[in-house]
């Protein structure tokens, strides 16, 4: 099942999400081998920083709430990694944050020197005051973020979109026209809250997080569905897909690809080659093929 | 596919707290946790942190867990008292592999007895029982079972002065033979068990420990190699540890920076 993204051939359409698993080369090499197509590294920021204080990931069940906010070594700090990370024979996205549209760029212009196959910018997390989602809900600060990271860098450029956005469509055009190659939508959905009500506090140490997991998917797929009909450039679909159905239904959304994270929780880490496996059998029994299905409930539209 | 539940914490307010000498404390509360030696629990104290714990104590409707107060988070659990609130989530992580008719060895190393007190409780009588500490205020739990133990601190200051690794060498000389060796305490230490195993042909299984945060294989901050702490382990084997090129060699700082074991230990214990 392989696929064709930006120049690169993908063995399947799955996709780690960044912020899952990411953090060195041995395991995103195990990612890759138990079967998804492309890997992101965890978000990579201008400095150290720890992230918050635990409690940051809590399973809700029907999906997770998290604030880890944005852990990273620094840009400046990795040279194991990007050591190890050169000698790689798997497709990489390195996602980079920043706090103002100058450390976006200087982040990226680094980071573009390492070579990874693909840049993501995120713009969109919702864990930290200063960073991410402040850019990705105005389409004239993503605009700037993007057409500033686009000059300094020489691979793809992948922006991640959040569904606070007003109308994200909007940001994916402003995106588009800044020279972004691809979208990938969703991050994470809120911030929301959990209040534990015996000790009368926020669960999570930073008080609020973001929502992902299998009751965000339908939002993922209005999101993904409304960039489709804003933008020509393709799209990394993800938000609560856990199963080769989820994955078709956000396929049939717009999305070229499908990302994962939460669902690592659900299935294990062999999640993305079981999911395409299930993608691959349900094409099989409709004889479709994947460009069958990509953007196909927008037929309707064209009429 | 794994059913989909709910882990939020469960709230629970301790109900007994056992002084085990100047370094250790342990917490007992009043659930019936299903639980398998060398899992364990998230404990959150509200307004403090979340920290990985083992279960050092178990029975049908009760459990407790131990600390050593080393940092903030545990200098804080150190002084909770009865009906003070907590809490947990989990239990996580694989847990020991139990074979009742093996003949093994269990090496234990400072606050290494606490994740390996509840499989002492479920092995036979005639398991070769190591335990080491500095000296003899870390050794937690020194009247707790009916087996027989070998003690042994770095200063002598309980039982034969030394390393556990010299007992185990001992024990493996005079001809004892075991199916397996079960360790937990500094991860040293345990890199120099699994060695001395490997040189014998024993096969091995050890508890790691790095920083945690999610504590269900996603968030990617306990990573060590490819293996996941929280998820793969925290119990490896020695055809695990074979693979693992960061075991008693490197770890992820809270950043998701990596640094020598040192550096880690240091960061880990303020």
């Amino acid at each position: 099942m392989t696929i064709q993204f930006l120049g690169k051939t993908l063995k399947n359409p799955m996709v780690l999400a960044s912020g899952v698993l990411g953090n060195s080369n041995d395991i995103l090499k195990r990612v890759h081998e138990s079967g998804c197509g492309l890997v992101t590294m965890k978000s990579i920021g201008p400095e150290p920083r720890d992230g918050h204080k635990n409690p940051t990931v809590i399973d809700l069940g029907h999906g997770m709430i998290n604030a880890v906010g944005l852990p990273s070594p620094g840009y400046l700090n990795m040279e194991n990694e990007w050591k190890d990370l050169e000698k790689r024979e798997f497709p990489l996205i390195a996602s980079i944050y920043g706090g103002s549209v100058k450390e976006y760029r200087m982040v990226a212009e680094f980071v573009s020197s390492k070579k990874p196959d693909f840049i993501e910018i995120n713009i969109s997390c919702p864990n930290s005051e200063k960073h991410g989602m402040i850019f990705g809900i105005n389409p004239q600060s993503s605009h700037d973020v993007v057409s500033a990271v686009k000059k300094v860098i020489n691979v793809p450029l992948i922006v991640k979109l959040t569904p606070q956005a007003p109308d994200i469509g909007d940001v994916a055009r402003a995106c588009e026209d800044a020279g972004a190659d691809a979208i990938c939508a969703i991050n994470t959905v809120g911030p929301g809250m959990v209040i534990d009500i015996e000790s009368k506090m926020p669960v999570l140490a930073f008080k609020k997080g973001g929502l992902s997991g299998p009751m965000i998917k339908p939002v993922a797929v209005r999101c993904v569905f409304d960039i489709y009909k804003a933008v020509k450039i393709p799209i990394i679909g993800l938000g609560g897909i856990t199963t080769g159905e989820d994955a078709i239904e956000m396929m049939m959304a717009g999305a070229t690809l499908v990302g994962m994270g939460s669902a690592v929780r659900y299935r294990g880490i062999d999640v993305f080659q079981t999911v395409a496996d299930e993608i691959d059998t349900w094409l099989s029994d409709h004889h479709y093929t994947l460009e069958d299905i990509i953007g196909a409930a927008h037929k309707e539209d064209a009429s | 596919m794994t059913t989909i539940t709910d882990q939020k914490h469960i709230m629970l307010r301790v109900e007994k707290k056992q002084v085990d000498g100047p370094a250790f404390a342990t917490l007992f509360f009043n659930y019936a946790l299903p639980f398998k030696p060398g899992q364990f629990i998230m404990v959150w104290i509200p307004g403090i942190d979340e920290k990985p714990y083992t279960i050092s104590y178990h029975s049908k409707n009760e459990f407790a867990i131990t600390i050593e107060a080393k940092g903030i988070f545990s200098q804080k659990a150190i002084t909770l008292e009865k009906g003070d609130l907590i809490g947990i989530r989990g239990p996580f992580g694989n847990g020991f592999d139990i074979k009742p008719e093996d003949a093994v060895a269990v090496v234990a190393g400072g606050c290494g007895m606490a994740p390996l007190a509840t499989l002492v409780e479920q092995l036979p009588e005639n398991t070769c029982f190591i335990h080491g500490a500095r000296s003899r205020e870390f050794i937690l739990f020194p009247d707790r079972f009916d087996m027989d133990r070998l003690f042994c601190t770095d200063d002598g200051s309980f039982g034969r002065k030394g390393f556990v690794t010299e007992l185990l060498e001992n024990e493996i000389a005079s001809g004892r033979h075991f199916d397996r060796v079960y360790t937990c305490g500094p991860e040293i230490m345990m890199y120099h068990v699994f060695n001395l195993c490997e040189k014998h042909h024993i096969p091995c299984q050890v508890s790691l420990e790095r920083y945690m945060r999610c504590g269900f294989g996603v968030c990617g901050a306990c990573v060590c190699g490819k293996q996941v702490v929280c998820k793969d382990g925290p119990v490896f084997d020695s055809s695990a540890l074979r693979g693992i090129k960061d075991f008693n060699t490197k770890a992820l700082l809270k950043s998701g920076k990596e640094v020598d074991l040192a550096q880690y230990f240091s960061w880990r214990c303020k």
